[in-house]
């Protein structure tokens, strides 16, 4: 997943800024989006990326900075005239149009034959699935069957950039795992840059090569998913990324980019360069961690690095997975702990005393 | 059945709703010039006898040359307003779309005279275009009332896809908006011609020497002997209304199956 | 740079969306709002015959007023008559048409309410808008036709009158039907119903149906969770029926004219006289702007009512 630094850069934003009104909308973003790239912008609601993916599209302007597209600047040219697609959240499929005209919409001043261009709708109903439904009126179509038709839509335009606004967030849990994967192939094989606007983090790091974090009209990391999840830049991105426990430090010494810490629970622990991360102004430092990264070691089983012990207080059952709630001794509030169902192996009830194992390479330092 | 009391108290209500109108064929077909019981047999001269009237036609004529520019006019503005008030925000809204739909509610004899007023201040002379100035105003917050439920069933981004696909602005309204409250539109159209149509007070106002289908009937209130045949007209218009509001309720419910929207009833 | 850019984006939208608006809301200024302020200022002026003297007064409300001619060259007193709230007559008739549009309202709205009711809540959600389809058609057809079928109905040599003789119910036809107050009522309740049905089905309707539930859940007869869940929320829809009902019905004309007699005149008559029999501008201005004077008031009290009723309802 990693990108090779010929890739061209498809999307630039320089310093944008964007403003209604009082409201300060986009807070000077400046990043860059590679070509051929399938790129998310993640982010609560009200954080701007909705925003910042219209300001693409050209149906938001900007109150400065400037947006490139294959570099050229944007600036001033209409939404009916950039080089982009959009899947609206609402699909935005014509109701009054059957599916043929919908995919064919855009092909109005397409100087091709009526023939050919019915070869292009053919095709691009085949690429998303829907062969053989052109004919039907657009209402009569389910929510999974509109998402495509609006993939097809855009994707026959053959845009240098197809802009996704939530396009899952209407589709049931199972069509939108199905639909994850069918994007994902999609995008390969059409081999354009996607950018998925987003607030379900799972989704973001299942689908994305890169992804852009936002909070509040500015972006908090730009990062593939893995560093994303593994070295979050900041508290409020690790808590917005999964689950991520936190163990009150302090930091004893600090040389060659290395960091010795006194962390509750774990004792002292050095730290690369790399591990350590912001904590919120005025907070105190803490060491983070995901829940997965502690293991608790039953009868027999070595230690693989260091091992600490701990209480179970909750249980949570999940089928293939169990979750503890333990305190750490040395501790005051519990952590989480994520373990693999594996047959044979116990689920520990609550009140048990128990090994547990971590390694420093998994932590986080937040200061 | 569902409903019980409710149910037999409605459908009271609606033989009260409807008692005056079932009349109207009744006596229209009745032989004798006094509308009372018991009938006197059943004759169509009445009807026969609207062809002998020249004063007649020509309020018809009136009448219509009234309410096809009132229904075209206050449909016109009737567009600029609902989707100026569902698409855009501006300052001074609400005390705008306030004013325009003022008439609604305003006792019509005010307005009526307070144009009469402007019109004889202004020295200009009473006719047919004055009355249509009245009627556009009495007009335009029912096609208002219409054209906004149909503006407002239209999701933003079916407008914002157009553009994306290559249309500019007028086009997109050319190929999305408009067929898509095209139904809206000719309700609209055919609630206004009705309205106009049956309006007597601006009429009676402002139509100076000329007469109106409705100041032509209040006319002849006042001979007794004519009745029957006002009754027969009567029946005639009553039958044009109806049609026409089948007509719109039928383009303003496939304005809705269009956009796929939930019907949520009437007119207003 | 912020101020400028921020200005910039207001202006776009606001500036389309008043371009959009702009025919219609000219029309209504020229058409509405001038003439309106145009009577309103007429009420404080001199009826000149034919002319209006552009001299301030306020005896078109109040006290005793002189209407002049052009004798000669010059103006001359010509009439003294009455301002409006000098006018025995013309306070009379406000007083009635007062009267007569609150009954009209209660007995409209009184009477819409389970109308409304019924088909918001016993009709199947697919057979509705037919409901109020056959609801609204009769509002729809000739409205001077209609009020002419209530004088025919209810006269003394009427339907009603010559339908009970002929079945031996009464010998005397009952002339207390037509040309008064009861019949001007009756007319008008008929003509303003889909009015006064239309706001209150649309507020049952915005009603959640799961709040009644809650409602009889939480131990309430149905009833009292009509009148502790239902009213309360369908208030709204009831205010606006009755403003809706109550403003047109206190400046109806035909009604009063064709069946009411001497004795269910109402103001507007009052108005139309003045205009048009006696060109007395100023008064006729000054008795329309004390009638919405009238209107306005009442209405605003209405709302404040209903303000009071909610919020002693809450706690």
């Amino acid at each position: 997943m990693t990108f090779s630094a010929e890739k061209s850069n498809m999307i630039e934003f320089k310093d944008v800024h964007k403003y209604y009104g009082d409201y300060h909308a986009l807070r000077g973003i400046t990043a860059t989006i590679k070509a051929g790239e399938f790129f998310s912008l993640l982010g609560p609601s009200g954080c701007g990326k909705t925003t910042l993916l219209r300001t693409i599209a050209g149906f938001e302007g900007i109150s400065s900075g400037a947006v490139m597209i294959d570099g050229k600047n944007m600036e001033g040219v209409p939404a009916n005239q950039r080089p982009t697609n959009m899947v609206f959240q609402s699909y935005a499929i014509f109701p009054h149009l059957t599916v043929e005209q919908n995919v064919g919409f855009g092909l109005r001043k397409d100087p091709r034959s009526k023939a050919e261009k019915a070869a292009a709708v053919a095709e691009a109903l085949e690429m998303v699935g829907l062969k053989g439904y052109g004919a039907r009126a657009a209402h009569a179509l389910s929510g999974g069957q509109r998402q495509r038709v609006a993939l097809a839509r855009a994707l026959i335009l053959k845009p240098k950039v197809l802009l996704l606004d939530e396009p899952l967030s209407a589709l049931d849990k199972k069509m939108r795992e199905q639909m994850q994967v069918e994007l994902i192939k999609l995008q390969r094989q059409v081999g354009i840059t996607f950018i998925l606007v987003t607030h379900d983090q799972e989704e973001a790091l299942v689908m994305s090569d890169r992804i852009a974090v936002m909070f509040d009209g500015q972006i908090a990391q730009l990062a593939d998913p893995e560093t994303l999840y593994r070295r979050p830049n900041s508290k409020q991105v690790a808590d917005f990324i999964g689950t991520m426990n936190f163990l009150p430090a302090q930091i004893l010494a600090e040389a060659e980019g290395r960091v010795e810490v006194e962390a509750q629970g774990f004792g002292r622990i050095s730290l690369t360069a790399d591990q350590v991360s912001v904590a919120p102004a005025g907070a105190n430092p803490a060491i983070g961690f995901r829940p997965e990264t502690l293991t608790i070691l039953f009868d027999g089983q070595q230690p693989q690095d260091r091992e600490s012990m701990a209480t179970v207080e909750e249980v949570v059952y999940y089928g293939d997975m169990t979750y503890y709630d333990i305190k750490l001794d040395g501790t005051t509030a519990p952590m989480r702990l994520s373990m693999r169902n594996v047959f044979g192996r116990p689920v520990l009830d609550i009140g048990t005393r128990a090994r547990v194992a971590w390694s420093p390479g998994a932590l986080v330092l937040f200061r | 059945m569902k409903g019980g009391w409710f149910r037999v108290y409605t459908l009271a209500y609606l033989v009260f709703l409807y008692a005056p109108i079932a009349l109207l064929p009744i006596f229209a077909f009745n032989n004798a010039t006094t509308v009372a019981f018991p009938l006197e047999g059943f004759t169509a001269k009445w009807f026969a006898k609207l062809w002998e009237e020249p004063e007649l036609h020509r309020a018809l004529r009136n009448s219509l040359i009234i309410a096809c520019s009132s229904s075209v006019l206050a449909t016109t503005l009737g567009i600029f307003a609902s989707r100026a008030s569902t698409r855009y925000r501006f300052p001074g809204k609400a005390g705008l779309m306030g004013m325009i739909m003022l008439p609604l509610v305003l006792p019509e004899i005010i307005l009526a005279v307070a144009l009469l007023a402007v019109m004889l201040g202004i020295g200009m002379p009473l006719s047919l275009f004055t009355v249509i100035l009245g009627h556009v105003l009495v007009c335009t917050p029912f096609s208002i009332a219409i054209l906004s439920a149909a503006f407002q069933s239209l999701d933003q981004s079916l407008e914002e896809a157009a553009y994306d696909l290559g249309e500019t602005p007028i086009s997109a309204f050319r190929l999305i908006i408009l067929p898509l409250v095209m139904p809206g539109i000719i309700s609209s159209l055919l609630i206004t011609f009705t309205i106009s149509l049956d309006e007597f007070i601006m009429a009676f106002f402002l139509a100076g020497n000329e007469n109106t289908l409705p100041v032509y009937i209040f006319g002849q209130f006042r001979f007794p002997q004519n009745v029957p045949v006002i009754l027969a007209l009567g029946t005639i218009l009553v039958c044009l209304s109806i049609a026409l509001l089948a007509t719109a309720e039928y383009f303003r419910r496939r304005g809705i199956a269009k956009t796929g929207g939930k019907d949520t009833g009437g007119f207003l | 740079m912020k101020p400028t850019a921020r200005g910039r984006f207001r202006g776009s939208e606001a500036a389309n969306g008043l371009a959009m608006i702009s025919p219609t809301a000219i029309y209504a200024l020229l058409l509405l709002a001038a003439p309106l302020a145009m009577i309103f200022a007429y009420s404080f002026m001199t009826d000149g015959y034919l002319q209006i003297i552009p001299r301030f007064q306020l005896c078109n409300y109040f006290g005793p007023c002189h209407s002049y001619k052009l004798v000669d060259g010059v103006m001359t007193e010509a009439q003294t008559y009455n301002g409006v709230w000098s006018d025995p007559l013309a306070k009379a008739l406000m007083l009635r048409s007062l009267i007569i549009s609150l009954v009209v309202t209660a007995t409209t709205v009184l009477l819409a309410f389970p109308v409304a009711y019924f088909v918001s809540f016993h009709v199947s959600p697919s057979k509705k808008s037919l409901w109020l389809f056959l609801i609204t058609i009769p509002f729809w057809t000739s409205y001077l036709i209609r009020v002419f079928l209530w004088k025919v109905i209810l006269g003394t040599g009427g339907v009603i009158n010559t339908g009970l003789m002929e079945l031996g119910i009464i010998q005397e036809p009952i002339s207390w039907l037509l040309y008064n107050a009861n019949s001007v009522v009756i007319t008008l309740a008929h003509a303003y119903a889909p009015f006064a049905i239309l706001p209150i089905f649309v507020a049952l309707e915005k009603i959640d149906r799961s709040l009644l539930e809650a409602g009889r859940d939480l131990g309430e007869s149905p009833f009292m969770t009509f009148v502790r869940v239902t009213l309360p929320l369908a208030m709204p829809g009831v205010i606006s029926s009755v403003l809706i009902v109550f403003i047109p019905t206190i400046g109806d004309y035909v009604t009063p004219l064709l069946v009411g007699g001497p004795e269910g005149r109402m103001v507007a008559n009052l108005i139309e006289l003045s205009y048009k029999k006696l060109d007395n501008y100023p008064l006729g201005s000054a008795i329309a702007i004390s009638s919405m004077g009238i209107v306005v008031a009442v209405s605003l009290l209405f709302l404040f009512l209903n303000r009071r009723f909610l919020k002693g309802n809450k706690a």
